[in-house]
């Protein structure tokens, strides 16, 4: 177990009620997907639990650290968010930056992300010389340089094309299957989510709350062939069934 | 850029399907002499009729002197004309290096607090909206050295572009950005060295630009006001002098002087901006099509 929310709520300044009793763990190596129409609070639990924001009720509660506390995080956000005055490599080494990490150590560890997803040779490319897909892996190589407990990715390729996406769905699933972080990633595709998780997690429309979670039992080296398999139908059928009576609950 | 093919040779090991922006990083000579051929061939064929207009018509040279009698006049008094030159750009100079410094740092302690902004804002606002030509004889009653009273006028007229476009930069680093910073526990001092400034930077350029130029106009309107004479004259007070004394074709080699120092100083920031972006930023990229 690494993360508990009991209960949550969250009610924005304006009055908007996000969350409402939410609940949901987060377990130790798992792929935990979000999945829910837009605007049910996906964005609000990631934020929460990234800290970058308050409860309004309820808890979050931690376990595994030795404060106490939620450990590193890592976040990719739905847009690549790069600053785009600064090369690959300094994107990537920001987070060590900010947090004093000594510079050979820092240069090997942002070596090793980019080589992680594949931008090698990029190192002083600038974002605007890089296609979508391209800033979202300098995006996920930023989150993982920390090489944080958790990851959280907020509907990372929603705005890429469909190939793209596929190709970055493979090479993410291949770096978790060797590496084993946990991952909370948002999406409200049915079809991306089953392909890519461990559980499910179906959440309600706003305001959000979890309204079932459905275990993906799929043998765990998944590639293109799975997309096609009975198996793969089968829950995203029912997985589809549940976010259709969630939505409408 | 070397590294523009090894990019593109590189993306197959990547393996996207999208592709990466077209951008064409050559500056094409020809296409530069091309966009540069239009306003050129405008100037002469103006200069032309110009001169011809004069002849046919065999206008005095007190009521407009022909463009080949102004070239001869900047010829004839450059020796007098140069230091004043000298004296105008050495106040534009001065005014517009104080209108950054002060106009960065005034900006810099806006962004420290929204209170701090809301209180002295509207005074930068009451600074820019009055004429210069209506404060700078107050300025230059004040203040009994004119070089310096010059200086502050120029100055006063310089520094809002930079305040006002420094500020909204600093404004606007990027909200997810934003959030990163504070995901990773920076400090304020790292918000503001590593985002808030590099995302101002832009926006404090685009200022600095206009800022160039008013800082001449300031220069040259505190002069006229000033009306001084003697070693210290600027280009202003040659423009004046010259009237008084009937001698157009000076007055007008003054201005051309003026004119010239005004694009000159147009060019090298619009040069300084481009060479601060061009790696990443739009406003310095050209594309195909
Ligand atoms: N900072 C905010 N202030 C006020 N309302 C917000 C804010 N962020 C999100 N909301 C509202 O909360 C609800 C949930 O938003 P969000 O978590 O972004 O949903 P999702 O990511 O599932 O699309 C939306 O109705 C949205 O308008
Ligand atoms: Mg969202």
């Amino acid at each position: 177990m690494i993360a508990r929310l009991s209960r949550v709520d969250k009610v924005y300044g304006n009055g908007v009620v996000a969350l409402r009793g939410l609940d949901l763990a987060v377990g130790e190596g798992e792929f935990l997907s979000l999945l829910g129409p837009s605007g049910c609070g996906k964005s609000t639990v990631l934020r929460l639990v990234a800290g970058l924001g308050e409860v309004s009720g309820g808890r979050i509660e931690w376990s595994g650290t030795k404060d106490g506390g939620r450990g590193d995080i890592g976040f990719v956000f739905q847009e690549p968010t790069l600053m785009p005055w600064a090369t690959v490599r300094k994107n990537v080494l920001l987070p060590l930056k900010l947090r004093g990490v000594p510079p050979d150590e820092a240069g090997a560890r942002v070596r090793e992300a980019i080589e992680m997803v594949g931008l090698d040779g990029f190192e002083h490319a600038y974002p605007r010389e890089l296609s979508g897909g391209m800033k979202m892996r300098v995006s996920i190589a930023r989150a993982l340089v920390t090489h944080p407990r958790l990851l959280l990715m907020d509907e990372p390729f929603a705005s890429l094309d469909e190939i793209t996406r596929f190709k970055l769905d493979n090479d993410l699933l291949t770096l978790w299957a060797k590496q084993r972080w946990t991952v909370v990633f948002v999406t409200h595709s049915v079809y991306e989510s089953v392909y890519l998780s461990t559980r499910i997690a179906v959440m309600t429309a706003r305001p959000g709350r979890t309204a079932s979670e459905v275990t993906i039992d799929a043998p765990a080296p998944r590639d293109e062939s799975f997309r096609t398999s009975p198996l793969y139908n089968e829950y995203c059928r029912n997985v589809s069934a549940r976010l259709a009576e969630a939505t409408r609950a | 850029m070397a590294s523009v093919p090894t990019i593109e040779g590189k993306r197959a090991a990547v393996g996207d399907a999208d592709s990466p922006p077209a951008t064409q990083r050559r500056v094409d000579l020809w296409t530069v002499a091309g966009r540069a051929l239009p306003p050129v061939a405008i100037g002469v064929i103006v200069l032309v009729l110009w001169e011809l207009l004069v002849r046919v018509k065999e206008i005095p040279y007190y009521i407009l002197p022909g463009p080949l009698l102004i070239i001869g006049t900047l010829v004839k008094d450059w020796g007098t004309l140069y230091p004043s030159l000298l004296v105008t750009l050495a106040i534009t100079g001065a005014a517009l290096f104080v209108a950054t410094v002060a106009g960065v740092l005034i900006a810099i302690l806006f962004t420290q607090s929204r209170w701090v902004e809301r209180s002295l804002f509207p005074y930068a606002v009451i600074l820019q909206v009055t004429p210069v030509v209506a404060i700078a004889p107050l300025i230059i009653i004040w203040v009994k050295n004119i070089p310096i009273a010059l200086l502050i006028c120029a100055w006063i007229v310089a520094f809002f572009p930079i305040v006002s476009n420094t500020t909204l930069g600093l404004n606007s680093a990027d909200h997810n950005l934003l959030n990163l910073f504070q995901l990773y526990g920076a400090s304020r001092r790292q918000v503001f060295w590593y985002l808030r400034l590099p995302s101002a930077m832009p926006y404090f350029l685009g200022g600095l630009r206009i800022s160039g130029g008013l800082a001449l106009i300031g220069a040259v309107v505190a002069e006229f006001v000033a009306g001084t004479g003697g070693t210290q004259s600027g280009l202003a007070y040659r423009v004046l002098e010259s009237g008084y004394t009937m001698q157009i074709p000076r007055m007008f080699a003054a201005l051309f002087m003026i004119t010239c120092t005004g694009i000159v100083i147009f060019l090298l920031l619009n040069g300084l901006s481009y060479l601060v972006l061009r790696k990443w930023h739009e406003s310095a990229v050209k594309r195909e099509g």
